[in-house]
């Protein structure tokens, strides 16, 4: 499909010290502490400077798994996100939260209030655990495989998306002659009964200025693929060549009709892997160190770029056609995200591929979104 | 007068809420929701240097003869969010927020704590309560699966379990060393195993040690059960006793049972929520006062607020009229849904109403204003701040929550003209002191302990209900 937008789309992901295992061996130490808000707050700030669409904090209920002495310990994400909104602009929000073990009804309203306090910047990227330890963490259910746990999280996302269009955009009235301070007309109950939970609503959180904040999903198999094409507004592809990429991308579009839905509502993202430098030799010399600490090549599942800031133009350039934007994982944070800001952006800039101001305040003006209707009011 | 040196006052603020004390009415009332709201009232409360802000939650709108109660606020952002928000633009307030025991898990929610006492620099609080019944579970997978007896059952377990979780990390466990290639210092961070009828956690959990250690836990449950959980766990009680003498007696009452939890006065602060009203002179303070109960008691809301005594729809009657002759009907209990029914026998309190009303020649909206007025200061900054004082001095509380009627500049009076003269008596900081809540409250930082394994694995798991 021909890009229909003038501006790629980038993300960022600022989980941890960067996608390289020995990524925190080779930067200096934080300054204030690992897990110190400050830092994740200048790495967004670095983001934002480089008019990104939207930062990415992953997230595990369990202590991550990392090479031996390698870096572990995460803080919650969407509290991360929330924490981040009052002092950004511009740049998306985006938390992953797991819908395998937790509430649909918070997991709800929490994102919506990200939304809130972030005045149109949240996003949700849609989690699922299969493993043994966070269903142990939980205690309420034995570990799901893949294709179960992602069935349930397209379950969880169609009730999310219910409970953010349980309030009306003008429900609250604060009508002084009558004294009702809400119509509750346009407050709607979701009364969800599904294979695996059910959910009454209201939220008890008003609809987020986003009307549904853009809902994320990574594709790593056919289920996920199903998924994204029903429910995902961005969609992070693997993909290490352009012909597979195009390949998922047409069936995604194909499911996406199917599902009712129009293509070019879905802002399809390959993810990418990036260790910049100024030439191509410093850059390899910079991965060989990272691959030494770590005692093993680094062999992320999807593109990947060593290499100069001009020859990643170039190869985002002949993606161009098949994508519609890149979801870029610094090797090292902040190494090549400052590369990515004051490196890539102005060459992608220069050559007319990249916006040089955020069109709008919200992450779907970002992204080109429309705001969706709220589908509870159009059946009231 | 005893020679005991002077108590502080602690203070906090509440963000207005979703009931009628709140006048969203006013033409002066502001956003519900709009983040600028919050950080009003977070920003005033820290200028004055108050203790602590706080929000309150509740998991289902509340209903009102089968249909969402539409005359107070309806709605509010999630809780912890906005605190996380607000530990963005403060710097030394504490952060209090209200988090059920019941619809929420021990390691999501002592996740979520560890993270926000993290990003707000030992700020955090935790005000537990239970919500067991299944009007709320309506919104949860396991509905409503908690019988109402256990609902402090679950609560301690949560507690528990979350006490292991935070202490599962020691306060140095990040090394950090690139070198030596070892993040996390050899063994400082422990697998935790709880297993017990209400929670069944294990694994090693992801969140660093916070500043304070634990969070400051707020406890609010007001029954004898509340009380007694209070006094075992909790490091500050959210008391509804405002008034002296009530004050005095649930003081006496609560920090009585400490002694029996290896547990001293100090180690537990009341703090009762409290409205305060102040004007040039106490004739305006007073008129003020009924200005903003008028508000608060709208006619429709005093018809509601009767409705719920009588069980029945009262709609046809004036509620500038007396009050209805016709009794309440017992059999009907369930009229508002998502909150605490106010009388436990309607007809006694109907009967005592009625002759109230008669002898003061009070209308339907007088006589509820009257029956929903629950202490509350009124005068004169200065009478305020004497009163505030005499409480505290005098142990009919450790201090007070203040809560404003309108969002978000409600308590920007009382917090420029009443806190400088507590100030001025010595009874309040001048500056802050300390860096956390816990140093702000006077309360230790718990120091890491071991945590035994907590009873046996389990083969089954009796309230483990899955999916459902």
């Amino acid at each position: 499909m021909p890009d229909t937008h003038p501006s790629l789309h980038l993300g960022v992901d600022l989980t941890d010290a960067g996608a390289h295992p020995a990524a925190w061996r080779t930067v200096p130490a934080a300054a204030h502490g690992w897990f110190d808000p400050r830092r994740t707050a200048d790495l967004l700030a670095t983001a934002q400077r480089g008019l990104l669409d939207l930062a990415v904090l992953d997230d595990d209920h369990v202590l991550q798994e990392a090479p031996v002495g390698g870096l572990q310990g995460r803080l919650d994400a969407v509290l991360l996100a929330a924490h981040l909104a009052p002092r950004s602009a511009g740049i998306g929000l985006v938390a992953r939260t797991d819908t395998t073990h937790t509430e649909p009804f918070h997991v709800s309203k929490a994102i919506a209030t990200v939304d809130h306090v972030s005045r149109g910047r949240a996003g949700w990227q849609v989690g699922w655990s299969t493993g043994p330890a966070q269903a142990a963490a939980f205690g309420r259910k034995d570990p799901q495989d893949h294709d179960d746990a992602v069935d349930e999280a397209a379950e969880v996302a169609h009730v999310v998306g219910l409970l953010w269009d349980s309030w009306e955009d003008d429900a609250v009235i604060r009508d002084v002659a009558t004294g009702r301070y809400v119509d509750r007309d346009k407050l709607h109950r979701v009364d969800h009964a599904g294979p695996r939970f059910s959910v009454a609503g209201p939220s008890i959180t008003p609809r987020p200025p986003q009307g549904r904040p853009p809902v994320v999903v990574p594709v790593v198999s056919d289920a996920t693929l199903a998924l994204a094409a029903r429910h995902a507004d961005v969609v992070r592809l693997r993909a290490t060549d352009v012909s597979a990429a195009r390949a998922q991308r047409d069936r995604l579009h194909e499911q996406a009709v199917a599902a009712g839905r129009d293509p070019r509502d879905l802002r399809v993202l390959v993810d990418t892997s990036v260790l910049l430098a100024d030439d191509r030799s410093s850059a390899a010399a910079r991965l060989a160190v990272l691959d030494d600490l770590a005692g093993e090549p680094w062999r992320p599942a999807s593109l990947t770029h060593v290499g100069t800031p001009a020859d990643l133009a170039a190869v985002l350039d002949a993606w161009r056609e098949v994508v519609d934007g890149f979801h870029l994982l610094p090797a090292v944070l902040p190494t090549d995200l400052d590369a990515v800001v004051d490196g890539l952006v102005p060459l992608l800039q220069a050559a007319g591929l990249f916006r040089t101001a955020y069109p709008g305040t919200t992450l779907r003006d970002t992204l080109g979104l429309a705001r969706p209707a709220n589908v509870l009011a159009a059946t009231a | 007068m005893t020679t005991r040196p002077r108590k502080q006052v602690r203070l906090g603020v509440h963000f207005p809420g979703v009931n009628s004390t709140t006048v969203w009415s006013d033409p002066a009332a502001g956003s519900q929701i709009d983040f600028s709201s919050f950080e009003h009232l977070a920003a005033r409360a820290e200028a004055a240097h108050l203790d602590f802000f706080f929000l309150a939650e509740g998991l289902r709108l509340r209903e009102h003869k089968g249909r969402i109660h539409d005359l107070d606020v309806v709605g509010r952002p999630d809780t912890l969010p906005v605190l996380a928000a607000l530990a963005a633009v403060t710097d030394r307030l504490g952060l209090a927020g209200t988090i059920s025991t019941t619809f929420n898990e021990p390691w999501e929610v002592a996740r979520q704590f560890a993270t926000l006492d993290v990003l707000s620099r030992g700020r955090a609080a935790w005000n537990l309560v239970t919500s067991p019944d299944a009007f709320t579970g309506a919104n949860f997978r396991r509905g409503g699966y908690l019988p109402y007896p256990l609902r402090y059952e679950r609560a301690r377990e949560v507690v528990d379990a979350a006490r292991a979780l935070w202490d599962s990390w020691d306060d140095d466990a990040v090394l950090a060393d690139p070198a030596a290639g070892r993040f996390l210092r050899d063994g400082a961070v422990r697998p935790v195993a709880h297993h017990g009828p209400h929670a069944d956690v294990v694994g090693t959990f992801p969140a660093p040690r916070g500043p304070q250690g634990h969070p400051v836990l707020f406890q609010a449950g007001d029954s004898a059960d509340g009380r007694d959980f209070a006094a075992a766990t909790a490091d500050v009680v959210f008391s509804m006793h405002s008034t002296f003498d009530a004050g005095q007696a649930f003081y006496t009452d609560v920090k009585s049972r400490l002694a029996a939890h290896g547990r001293t006065s100090d180690d537990l602060l009341i703090l009762p929520a409290a409205t305060a009203v102040i004007g040039d002179t106490e004739a305006e303070a007073h008129e003020r006062a009924r200005h903003i109960r008028r508000q608060q008691v709208s006619g429709p809301t005093a018809i509601a607020f009767l409705e719920q005594v009588w069980g029945r729809d009262l709609e046809a009657y004036d509620p500038d009229g007396p009050l209805p002759d016709v009794d309440p009907d017992v059999e009907n209990v369930s009229i508002t849904r998502g909150r605490v029914r106010h009388a436990k026998d309607p007809l006694a309190v109907a009967r005592q109403w009625r002759e109230q009303a008669e002898a003061n020649r009070w209308s339907i909206r007088d006589l509820v204003i009257h029956a929903t007025t629950r202490g509350g200061f009124v005068g004169t900054a200065q009478q305020v701040a004497d009163d505030i004082d005499r409480h505290v001095q005098q142990d009919a509380s450790d201090g007070f929550i203040l809560v404003p009627h309108l969002t978000p500049h409600g308590l920007d009076d009382v917090l420029d003209q009443v806190v400088p003269l507590l100030v001025e008596r010595g009874s309040f900081r001048r500056d802050y002191t300390g860096e956390t809540l816990r140093d702000h409250l006077g309360l230790p930082r718990p120091a890491r302990r071991d945590h035994a394994a907590h009873g046996a694995p389990s083969t089954t798991r009796p309230l483990a209900a899955v999916g459902r």
